[in-house]
């Protein structure tokens, strides 16, 4: 058996984080190169600061000003770093227990080898030049047992952008996969559920219903009913059809299910529920195993189907 | 299954964008004045049940971790519930279940979205290979049900607006509200942009940060209670062929179900206030029709004849709903807790006199979730 088609799915988006009081704090003071702790209930000093006792729940408010400068409390070696970590040399991921603190902090040492970095070393912060407010502005740790630099001024900052990146492989399912291929050379091909006999456009790998696998291929033709249909009027980020567009249920003659799709080839005021619509297909050339080799649907100029022929499919 | 009370209340000041906390202290906002409603500290509280809506809405994996210190969780159960727009319904319930079991005594709830630090309409078009791209959000999923919904009861245009109008003169009362509009008028939404045909901008819900929390218990803690009269949850599939997506099964299961737990027979009678999860207009007349209030195609005629505005028959979002307020994942328990409000007589300005069983309402993913809850003044 081949493989089934696959494509990749990037996702991504540049998500923002409100830092509110305590983690601004924080971050706004890195800026200044200086590290920031608060004092829980115990009298423990947690570096980051946390926002509320891990002991009492109640929101701390004593901060405490710690060195740039402490000792590896426990590290692993990274052989070969990934793409947006610290750095792009060998490195150590280390828990540091900074001076004046009773927690440890997970940063990296740009320790050289792993017969450098030992539990117990001291280190102090190498801070980047260019400093925004965010726990990157400490570039790493390094081995040494001299002060960090110097603090200096700085704006406050309240919040900071993460951009998240998701990569992914988006594989057909079997039952997918001849309907895509199907789709190359311009068919449409659903599947019948051998229990309730309802057919499937695009086809399930199981009746949603029975809970059977559906097994008989069904050949349909490339022309139905609208059931229902909306008009996008809004523009949004990401949207790869400029509206307005209508956005129409299409019920294919012999199917027992309508998918979405786009409705053109007539104003938006004068599309109806019912109205007997074709497939457009791309130039065959321009043809891959997507629904959009189905370009749009257009009204075929036939009399609307009745209500009741499609009612059972709102 | 013994009986068990919402005993305290909170919720954020919601709003387009709360800068001025980290989720952390969004939900602390709401759950302070949760125990505070319920005279409780957090030595009273066995376990915490938190609600999100989809973790692509914020860019958060599991938000339960690093926010364990700020729900005062160290050393108890954390339970996360995850149901789309429901979420915030099903942690209710969840909570609740806790409770009525005997596992524990007191349970705190919350549900959060900070929808401010994320792009919601995005996190719900992604473009999936081999598809057609029509998708448009929420309003684009939803907007061709209603079309399906105004045609089959023969629907009057303007109950749209009038739902809307409604929803945000009452959330003009509700001091916690993200959108107040007291001088809002049926004409108004009329005019409103088409966003998308036949759902216009003003019958849109907003997209709000804020979180809401409640307090459940087996005994009263402070001088009010909401006791729990009943419970439900059903789930369906979002496709399947003669899927009534106007009408779904499901949503008629779970209510079926309520009533019947709750002993109520009449639920337009017997109820006095409703809180119904309705991020469109058109969604009030469509879930009175799925919750039972009215037989199929009659739910605009209450909503019509001004049954559903308080001092109706039936006031539905008093608080002016998801409708002036939608932090998704809180949405949810928003309308259980607004539900509460009215049975323990603190709901303030949009308090429905005398009301004494209400409804809490929520759906969610291509309305598939559904979860509801009953509270009376009553202890059962």
């Amino acid at each position: 058996m081949t493989r089934p088609l696959s494509a990749p799915l990037d996702v991504g988006f540049d998500y923002t984080r409100s830092l509110g009081p305590t983690l601004g704090r924080f971050l706004s003071d890195l800026r200044r190169r200086r590290v920031t702790g608060i004092r829980g209930s115990d009298g423990r000093v947690h570096v980051p600061p946390l926002e509320y006792d891990p002991v009492t729940a109640e929101r701390l408010h004593e901060f405490v000003d710690v060195a740039a400068t402490g000792v590896v409390r426990g590290w692993s070696w990274i052989p070969e770093p990934l793409e947006g970590q610290p750095l792009d040399r060998p490195f150590a991921w280390a828990l540091i227990q900074l001076d004046g603190a009773d927690t440890s902090l997970l940063h990296a040492v740009d320790a050289g080898s792993p017969e450098e970095i030992s539990t117990g070393a001291r280190v102090r912060v190498r801070w980047r030049g260019e400093r925004v407010g965010a726990i990157t502005d400490i570039e790493c740790f390094e081995l040494s047992d001299e002060p960090a630099e110097e603090p200096a001024e700085a704006e406050d900052v309240t919040m900071v952008t993460t951009p998240v990146t998701l990569h992914y492989t988006h594989s057909a399912s079997p039952t997918e996969d001849p309907f895509l291929r199907g789709l190359m050379e311009g068919r449409l091909l659903g599947q019948r559920c051998p229990s309730c006999e309802k057919v499937y456009f695009p086809p399930r790998p199981a009746c949603p219903t029975d809970g059977v696998p559906t097994t008989e291929q069904v050949e349909l033709a490339d022309h139905g009913t609208i059931t229902t249909f909306c008009v996008v009027n809004v523009p949004f980020l990401g949207q790869r059809i400029p509206p307005p567009y209508v956005s129409a249920y299409v019920l294919l003659d012999g199917a027992d299910i309508p998918f979405l799709h786009l409705l053109l080839g007539v104003a938006p005021e004068d599309v109806r529920m019912g109205m007997r619509v074709e497939a457009v297909w791309k130039p065959r050339e321009e043809w891959g195993p997507t629904m959009q080799n189905i370009d749009h649907f257009r009204p075929s100029g036939e009399p609307d189907a009745p209500f009741d022929s499609y009612s059972q499919h709102l | 299954m013994r009986p068990a009370a919402v005993v305290g209340t909170g919720q954020t000041h919601h709003a387009a964008k709360r800068l001025d906390v980290s989720m952390a202290g969004l939900c602390r906002e709401a759950i302070d004045r949760a125990m505070a409603d319920a005279g409780v500290d957090w030595s009273d509280i066995d376990a915490v049940v938190l609600g999100k809506a989809p973790d692509l809405f914020e860019g958060v994996m599991m938000p339960e971790l690093f926010l364990a210190d700020a729900l005062g969780t160290v050393g108890k159960p954390l339970l996360r519930v995850h149901t789309a727009g429901s979420v915030g319904g099903s942690t209710g319930n969840v909570a609740a279940s806790l409770v009525q079991s005997g596992v524990h005594d007191r349970v705190l709830a919350v549900a959060f979205e900070k929808q401010s630090e994320s792009n919601a309409m995005w996190a719900l078009s992604v473009p999936t290979p081999f598809t057609m791209p029509v998708h448009a959000g929420a309003g684009g999923y939803f907007a061709p049900h209603v079309r399906s919904y105004i045609r089959r009861a023969s629907a009057p245009e303007h109950i749209g607006a009038m739902v809307a109008a409604k929803d945000r003169r009452n959330g003009a009362r509700n001091p916690y509200a993200h959108l107040k509009q007291p001088d809002i008028t049926v004409e108004s939404v009329q005019a409103s942009t088409m966003l998308w045909d036949p759902i216009r901008y003003d019958e849109t819900c907003p997209s709000s940060d804020g979180a809401c929390a409640v307090v459940i218990s087996s005994e009263p803690t402070s001088g009010r209670a909401a006791w729990i009269r009943a419970t439900a949850m059903r789930t369906e599939p979002t496709t399947f062929a003669g899927r009534d997506q106007v009408n779904p099964q499901a949503g008629r299961d779970a209510a079926r179900a309520l009533w019947k737990q709750a002993g109520i027979t009449d639920p337009l009678s017997e109820v006095d206030a409703a809180e119904i999860y309705v991020p469109f207009s058109w969604f009030e007349p469509m879930w009175l029709e799925n919750l039972g209030f009215t037989d199929v195609g009659q739910g605009w005629k209450l909503t019509e004849a001004g049954e559903t505005e308080i001092g109706g028959r039936l006031p539905v979002n008093p608080s002016g709903g998801v409708l002036s307020s939608n932090p998704i994942g809180a949405s949810g328990l928003l309308r259980f807790a607004e539900a509460a409000m009215q049975v323990m007589g603190t709901a303030g300005d949009h308090q429905v006199d005398g009301a004494r069983v209400a409804l809490g309402h929520a759906y969610g993913g291509g309305s598939q979730f559904f979860a509801m809850w009953v509270v009376g003044s009553e202890k059962p």
